[in-house]
């Protein structure tokens, strides 16, 4: 009889190149490529100098390809998410996984992909299941690596001869994964079993084909399976377009040259993004931080998950003297028992999709710009939990919030280098997430989350304002989608589209504007709904005397008169809700209930016809003292309404008339305002090292929210280092300090905590 | 030595504020130009009433400078000198916080302001000009943030390879 260890024993040739197995392959590369400073030990770029015409094409070809096979693969999908927002990627790895080529569109997952691949090559799926020519897996399991269970990797492997020379990963987000709420990034998951249907790396299908079982049981576990089926369409044939090419260039070029080229395409994004920061940053330490509520008080949620709390990120960006990049984020608050949680691949990934479209703005996104830097990513944070229970269903709350600082960071380097032009003040935070479920309006089980969001406002530059209603961070080519085609896919019609005046930070150059959407319900039968986004807080800072973008609220109504007033013909709210502090869709219809407030997240709640709710998408931060702006631009915001009446003056210091709805700024009388306003301002403030006096005394008394104390005890918890400057900042005894457990919240998922001696 | 990308000129419409778009879109599409460094300094130099060598430019507002002294101080383009370059220039401006409804609606509607018993904003203002000259938006009790930390020798010396700026001599 075999022992265990005999019938696991391989029974195939490995492989990986010359007689290895990909494991064996991987740790050849981490090991080498650390030993070395050069990727793969690549010191010589021999290929790209020595036949610089030829290696170019090849990297032409595969990254138009990969470009082309997302173009083409999207019209597949059914999916207004993919098909619309284009919110879809593909890219192409090494044996080993590491990217080579990317695609354009949510670029976060070359690492997350990534991750995937590694986790089977770590696993030994060479000996079991199995890695074959033909094969298909799948995985969206966030502990794997993935940003969030609606990501839904397709890799499939490339054999050449035998030999593995590659993997394609296409990713799209799928509208809905059968979590415990309905839309793709739902609120009600606090568990990872709350998360919906997650797949972990699993083989499912062999020669090109998927197997039965994984149709039926995928589309048996998810709302909406035609936008499952059809997304998955999509991604095998961007796979398999992908796979053609490079069979393709290895015919024509050689599989020697192939390997080669991989090899040195990468060191050579490591050289080139090195080369990038040595070019337009500044050696030094740049720091920020970023913050965002997690309102859960009182929320249809199990108990111990109905707490507030804040997500609290600092960040401390170090460019070394050789240009290494480093980013540490230690001090930052604890998981929760929310879907905000996240994984390192997915905060590190992220940031790769932020420095393309500043730093490294060209088409070499692949891991070479991984090996030139480094990050702090603390155990037991939010973006590191220590237990698999976390729950990452909206993981982007608080992706989008911590990289916020990043922006700002780098920007002060680009602001000492004289690159005005690269300034970018941060980044809205890109919500509302309005989603929900149930048996829509053409009598199918379905699920919605309005993508909308990839069109917010952009953070203000140093040399123009932010773009409004435009973009977000996580698809540099966002787009708002058409209205008739959401309308054609949800139960929801259009009461109206209008930007919201102010929702851009106010600046020297204003944060670009959001704006909103009202929707009212419409042919479901059974539906809920639930909003998703920042509300209690801001999630930037504004950059070098501009005001953060503005922070989120609710607006909904149920059970109205709606269906009453259209039948007599009556006013009914419309557009946008553009001054809330004198709302007017309430003078228009009458309702049971109205929730207008700061509680932006939100649980399901049914949802009836001629109900009514509004999606709100944030806006930009903004750049400079907004005394500074020139006045004819404010009155252009006057008259194009980007900011409201009354904050011309009290904010920009413009003092203006208005004739037959014209606005004009009257020059001479701003100049005597703005003076005025500066006088004030040394009028009601202090200096700060008194005011430091005040709040040190706050400290000392504990006078602040809970939700505040919490965040405070949670990161004193897990980092010594926070703890130590932030006393050494107050100059504060070794008496005083915050704990959790004397603020009567969870003692659940609590594990690392230096107060206990078991971190 | 390379032709100059951009001259004085543009750079100096570019600190203005006052480039067509296409000029700005074609400068971020194009290659970085290796000179810009010394152009921007010296552009700036020119906007300032004041003769202390401009080491950095490290906001809207502010430099930092060299002393005849020798020290490299924070200083704002109105004159006012905060502190050494190497201490947090915050701690030594005037501060105003935004910790109550009432002034958070001062720049928003209520509704859009972050919740005061969640956030405040701070502003820092130059105590001589009163130029608003950073916000932060934080959590109460939040140290206050030592945005940037630049290693200007290195800079100088390892990565542009030109001299350190010197004070004029007098006469």
């Amino acid at each position: 009889m075999k022992t265990v260890d005999e019938v696991q024993k391989k029974t195939k040739a490995p492989i990986g190149w010359d007689g290895k197995t990909l494991k064996e392959m991987r740790a050849e590369i981490d090991r080498v490529s650390k030993e070395t400073g050069y990727y793969a030990g690549i010191k010589d770029l021999t290929f790209k100098e020595e036949d610089p015409i030829r290696f170019e094409k090849i990297f032409s070809k595969l990254r138009g390809g990969v470009v082309h096979a997302r173009e083409t693969a999207k019209r597949v999908a059914a999916s207004p998410i993919v098909e619309q927002e284009g919110e879809l990627c593909f890219s192409l790895y090494t044996p080993e996984a590491d990217s080579i080529v990317t695609s354009t569109g949510i670029i976060i997952h070359v690492g997350t992909m990534g991750a995937a691949i590694k986790f089977m090559i770590e696993n030994d799926y060479e000996d079991n299941p199995g890695i074959n020519d033909g094969d298909i897996f799948c995985n969206n399991d966030n502990h794997v690596g993935n940003v969030h269970t609606c990501d839904v990797h397709t890799l499939v492997p490339i054999f050449w001869e035998g030999e593995v020379v590659g993997w394609v990963g296409g990713v799209t987000h799928v509208i809905d994964t059968g979590a415990a709420g309905p839309g793709s990034m739902p609120m009600g998951p606090v568990q990872r079993y709350d998360d919906g249907y997650q797949v972990t790396c699993r083989k499912i299908g062999e020669n090109d084909e998927l197997s039965k079982d994984w149709l039926l049981e995928s589309t048996r576990s998810v709302r909406g399976a035609k936008y499952w089926t059809l997304d998955e369409k999509t991604r095998v044939a961007g796979c398999h377009m992908i796979r053609d090419l490079v069979l393709d260039v290895i015919r024509e070029e050689g599989v020697d040259n192939y390997k080669r080229f991989i090899r040195e395409i990468i060191e050579d994004g490591r050289r080139g993004f090195v080369n990038q920061v040595k070019m337009m940053t500044i050696p030094g330490k740049y720091r920020g931080v970023s913050f965002i509520d997690v309102p859960f008080e009182g929320l249809d949620l199990p108990k111990f998950a109905q707490q507030n709390s804040i997500i609290h990120t600092p960040s401390e960006i170090t460019i070394h003297k050789d240009a290494h990049l480093e980013i540490d984020f230690e001090g930052s608050s604890r998981w929760g028992w929310h879907p905000f949680n996240a994984t390192p691949v997915s905060i590190t990934s992220g940031i790769w999709v932020m420095l393309s479209q500043t730093l490294v703005p060209n088409d070499r996104i692949n891991d070479g710009a991984y090996y030139a830097s480094t990050f702090g990513i603390p155990l037991g944070s939010w973006f590191n939990p220590d237990d698999i229970r976390s729950a990452h269903s909206n993981t982007w709350h608080g992706l989008v919030a911590g990289w916020t600082p990043l922006w700002r960071g780098l920007s002060r380097g680009y602001w000492g280098r004289g690159f005005l032009e690269e300034i970018n003040a941060g980044n809205a935070h890109t919500s509302n997430w309005l989603q929900g479920g149930g048996y829509d309006h053409h009598g199918e089980l379905s699920a919605l989350n309005s993508f909308e969001s990839a069109a917010c406002g952009v953070g203000a530059s140093a040399v123009k304002d932010g773009i409004s209603h435009s973009a977000a961070l996580w698809n540099p080519e966002g787009d708002m989608g058409d209205m008739e085609i959401w309308e054609i896919l949800e139960p929801l019609l259009f009461m109206g589209r209008e930007i919201l005046p102010g929702s851009g930070g106010a600046g020297k150059f204003r944060g670009g504007n959001g704006w909103q959407s009202l929707r009212l319900g419409w042919g479901a039968k059974e539906w809920t709904m639930l909003v998703a986004g920042a509300g209690a807080m801001a999630t930037d800072c504004g950059l070098m005397g501009g005001y953060p973008g503005a922070a989120g609220y609710r607006f909904s109504a149920y059970n109205t008169d709606l269906k009453e007033r259209i039948e007599k013909r009556l006013p009914l709210p419309l557009g946008g809700d553009t001054d809330p502090d004198y709302p007017t869709y309430e003078k228009n219809m009458n309702a049971e209930v109205v929730n207008r407030d700061r509680q932006a997240v939100t649980t399901q709640e049914e949802f009836d016809d001629y109900d009514l709710i509004l999606n709100y998408l944030r806006g930009g931060p903004g750049f400079g003292d907004p005394l500074d702006r020139d006045p004819k631009l404010v009155e252009e915001d006057l008259n194009d309404r980007y900011i409201l009446h009354r904050y011309a003056e009290k904010v920009y210091g413009c003092v203006f008339t208005e004739k037959d709805g014209e606005y004009k700024v009257d020059l001479e009388a701003t100049k005597e305002k703005r003076k005025q306003i500066r006088k004030e301002r040394l009028e009601r403030s202090m200096p700060t090292k008194e005011w430091m006096k005040k709040e040190k005394q706050k400290i000392l008394n504990k006078d602040a929210s809970k939700q505040v104390q919490l965040m405070y005890a949670e990161s004193f918890a897990l980092s010594e280092k926070f703890t130590d400057e932030f006393k050494e900042f107050w100059n504060i005894g070794d008496d005083w300090m915050i704990y959790e457990e004397d603020l009567n919240v969870t003692k659940l998922g609590r594990h690392i905590n230096r107060f206990k001696n078991n971190a | 030595m390379s032709e100059q990308k951009y001259d004085h000129k543009v750079i100096n419409e570019l600190v203005e504020g006052t480039l067509e778009w296409y000029q700005i879109k074609n400068m971020m599409s194009s290659h970085k130009d290796p000179e810009r460094f010394k152009v921007y300094r010296e552009v700036m130099q020119e906007r300032v009433s004041w003769d202390d060598p401009i080491l950095l430019p490290l906001g809207l507002h502010l430099y930092i400078v060299l002393k005849e002294n020798g020290e490299r101080i924070v200083k704002c383009d109105c004159g006012h000198e905060f502190c050494d370059y190497k201490e947090n220039w915050k701690l030594y401006a005037n501060i105003f916080v935004r910790d109550t409804e009432e002034k958070m609606n001062e720049v928003y509607p209520v509704l859009m302001a972050p919740d005061p018993e969640w956030q405040v904003i701070r502003e820092y203002y130059c105590p001589s000009c009163a130029a608003q000259l950073e916000v932060e938006a934080v959590t109460p009790w939040y140290p206050v943030i030592h945005d940037f930390e630049p290693d200007i020798d290195t800079f100088y010396k390892d990565w542009m390879n030109l001299p350190l700026p010197e004070v004029k001599s007098k006469g």
